[in-house]
């Protein structure tokens, strides 16, 4: 839409004909002075030689007086024209370089440069709203992966620093206004390579305005939006919207998981922790009294979730009446000993501290770990700038929304099995979930778990497919064998298998066979993932693996052996 | 009256008028050619060019092509000019000259295409 050629052009407009002027003007003069050649005959530049003086004496080469000695008359005109070049070459340049470091024109060439950026991506990608902490974790995710993605934020230093990122491909990126939908546009929005939008700005509205236009211009393409309010859910939600990630909410639901089944937290926890981040140690929480400072969206889905869990909470917030807080919240910050004192801290066994201020949660968490020592502590952290405090603060659970969004929305795209799983495992009793958290545990080192989806395809799994198109059998044991040591196993396990018929196994048993057309999730050290899909898409390995010896390969040898053992039989 | 206008028009009509007063007469007679007409009329068009640079219109878009192509000839007539009378030991044949006029005819074609667009435009305007 916007031509950088023709706004540079126009813009030089002036200065280019200055310059154009000045050198007719001293070409013309040069021709009309009279002269004298080297036998002291009258003579006067021909054009030529005035435009090859000019040429040099403008640009401030200065070969000398071509090709005779010049006349004073001339020595007079070129003083003028020396000048007049100089000058109007000068304003030129001049002109050209303040164009070039003009802003907007800058901001044209950096939507140009985009554009074209987005016209030549061949592969499929998503399109991110917003890059703060949410759409940051997610592009980065998306891009180890292996998926491209394309960012729109309204903030140019936060595009500035998409393009410091070192990601494993280009991400383009630009500074635009959400509700411009010709950004949406020129980010690919009709592409066909464009799998899905993602709204993930801290503004539900912006979202809804995300959503709502890409639902509109690009129908099919999926929609992922953030929602912290329940009416804008509630309104996203009525256009089809496909997916809608509250933050706190999701929290909440985990938090209350805690309480309810410890082994599943944790079994959630591992699976859906960043990419080879530290494994975290757990703690039951107290099911005693419980303080919740800070009664917004994040208060109210705690403590919601908590009362349904039939935990006594107590309240502390600034503004009880604008909040709607129930009956007996005290009114206070939490940051002042006094209020929590009011609040009964030394008789609580937890806290939660749930402003959307870092520096008042950092100092409701100091204030109250000061009053009660053994007190467990969740803060929200809404910056993730501030991890190094929030992490020497010594909190039991931090709540990062970007984070938990950011990485919800990942698992989505990369392992949609995944989210399968998890749907399924919640539902299942705390004897199940022990059972899984020592399987699991048990292949790890240090590390949380990384968690892969293998489908029994051509495509996928070649070797598989090959030997089950023989009548061999395959089992999940055979995957998850080693391929350099058979008698060992790779420290991964299996989670969850989907017949193509839609039965589902929840961890599946090492002897069950696999069928065309299956999906395996499988969880483990990252390296197993190699050595698997290897297994998978190597038939030597796979038939070594299932027979335990050597496959004959060429036709020559198979021949050989066909023969041997039917001398053998013999 | 906008003086944008008057001058945009004055550049487009200055550069054929002079281009004309350039071809017109025998064709390969040097006397009736003279060299401060071809290098006027080449620096007219020229500024021309310029003027007509950055819209982003069709008709625009078409205002320049004429001129850039108006240019060019005449741009090719000076070069075979200088040829002729710096680099060759003849100096100036009527075969050259022929050439020389023959393309500053084809840069008054251009030039006639221009000033029809301009008038056409102005026309449709009717202001």
């Amino acid at each position: 839409m916007y031509n950088i050629i023709y706004l540079l052009l126009r813009r030089m407009r002036v200065p280019l004909i200055m310059v154009i002027l000045a050198y007719a003007i001293s070409i013309l003069g040069l021709v009309l002075m009279p002269g004298m050649d080297d036998q002291g005959n009258p003579w006067k530049m021909s054009f030529f030689h005035a435009f090859y003086f000019v040429s040099f004496m403008g640009s401030t080469i200065g070969f000398g007086e071509i090709p005779y000695p010049f006349s004073d008359a001339q020595r007079i005109w070129t003083t003028l024209a020396m000048y007049m070049t100089v000058i109007s070459w000068l304003y030129a340049i001049g002109a050209l370089f303040s164009i070039v470091q003009d802003k907007a024109f800058r901001r044209v060439v950096a939507y140009a440069n985009f554009a074209h950026e987005v016209r030549r991506i061949r592969e499929r990608f998503y399109l991110v709203c917003g890059f703060g902490d949410a759409g940051q974790l997610l592009v980065r995710e998306l891009a180890e992966h292996g998926i491209r993605s394309v960012v729109i934020d309204k903030n140019e230093t936060k595009i500035h620093s998409l393009q410091l990122e070192e990601l494993r491909m280009s991400i383009p990126g630009l500074t635009a206004d959400f509700t411009d939908s010709t950004a949406l546009v020129t980010a690919g929005l009709y592409k066909p390579q464009c799998a899905g939008v993602i709204a993930l700005t801290d503004n539900d509205h912006v979202n809804l305005m995300v959503s709502i236009t890409s639902k509109l211009l690009a129908p099919e393409v999926t929609v992922i939006c953030r929602a912290e309010s329940h009416d804008s859910q509630a309104n996203i939600a009525s256009f089809g919207t496909d997916y809608i990630i509250n933050p706190f909410d999701n929290f909440a639901e985990r938090f209350a998981l805690m309480f309810r089944s410890p082994s599943m937290y944790l079994v959630y926890e591992w699976m859906t922790s960043i990419h080879t981040a530290a494994l975290t140690e757990f703690a039951a929480p107290p099911k005693g009294t419980w303080i919740i400072c800070g009664y917004g969206r994040f208060g109210k889905a705690i403590q919601q979730s908590l009362s349904f869990k039939g935990i006594k909470t107590v309240i502390v917030e600034l503004d009880p009446e604008g909040t709607h807080a129930p009956e007996g919240t005290i009114k206070g910050r939490g940051t002042e000993a006094i209020t929590l004192h009011e609040a009964g801290i030394e008789h609580a066994d937890g806290l939660i501290a749930g402003t959307d201020d870092d520096a008042n949660n950092l100092s409701i968490i100091m204030t109250s770990l000061h009053l009660n020592e053994d007190l467990f502590t969740v803060a929200r952290q809404n910056i993730s700038s501030n991890d190094a405090i929030f992490e020497a603060a010594n909190i039991d659970i931090t709540m990062q929304p970007g984070r938990l969004i950011g990485k919800q929305i990942v698992d989505m795209l990369t392992t949609p099995l995944l989210t399968e799983f998890l749907r399924m495992a919640i539902m299942q009793n705390e004897e199940w979930a022990n059972v899984l958290v020592s399987r699991v545990a048990g292949v790890l080192t240090d590390r949380t778990p990384e968690s892969w989806a293998m489908t029994i395809s051509t495509i996928q799994s070649p070797a598989v497919t090959q030997l089950l198109r023989r009548g061999e059998t395959v089992t999940v044991r055979d995957l998850l064998t080693d391929p350099r040591e058979i008698t060992a196993s790779l420290p991964c396990v299996a989670l969850y298998l989907r017949h193509q018929n839609h039965e589902e196994l929840l961890l599946p048993e090492d002897e069950t066979p696999l069928q065309i057309g299956d999906q395996l999730l499988i969880c483990g050290q990252e390296t197993a993932e190699t050595h698997m899909r290897w297994t998978a898409g190597n038939s030597h390995a796979l038939s070594y693996i299932c027979h335990g010896y050597d496959r004959p390969s060429g036709s020559l040898w198979r021949w050989l052996s066909a023969r041997r053992s039917s001398r053998a039989d013999n | 009256m906008n003086l944008e206008k008057v001058v945009f028009a004055f550049f487009i009509v200055l550069a054929l008028t002079l281009n004309f007063g350039f071809f017109i007469g025998d064709l390969d007679d040097p006397s009736h050619h003279n060299i401060y007409e071809l290098f006027a009329a080449l620096v007219v068009s020229l500024i021309a060019t310029i003027m007509k640079f950055g819209d982003r219109a069709h008709i625009g878009a078409v205002l320049l092509a004429t001129s850039l192509v108006a240019d060019l000839q005449l741009v090719a007539a000076a070069v075979i000019w200088t040829i002729t009378e710096h680099a060759t030991a003849t100096g100036m044949t009527p075969m050259m000259m022929a050439s020389i006029v023959s393309l500053s005819g084809g840069a008054l074609l251009a030039n006639i295409t221009s000033v029809i667009i301009l008038v056409t435009e102005t026309v449709m305007f009717r202001r």
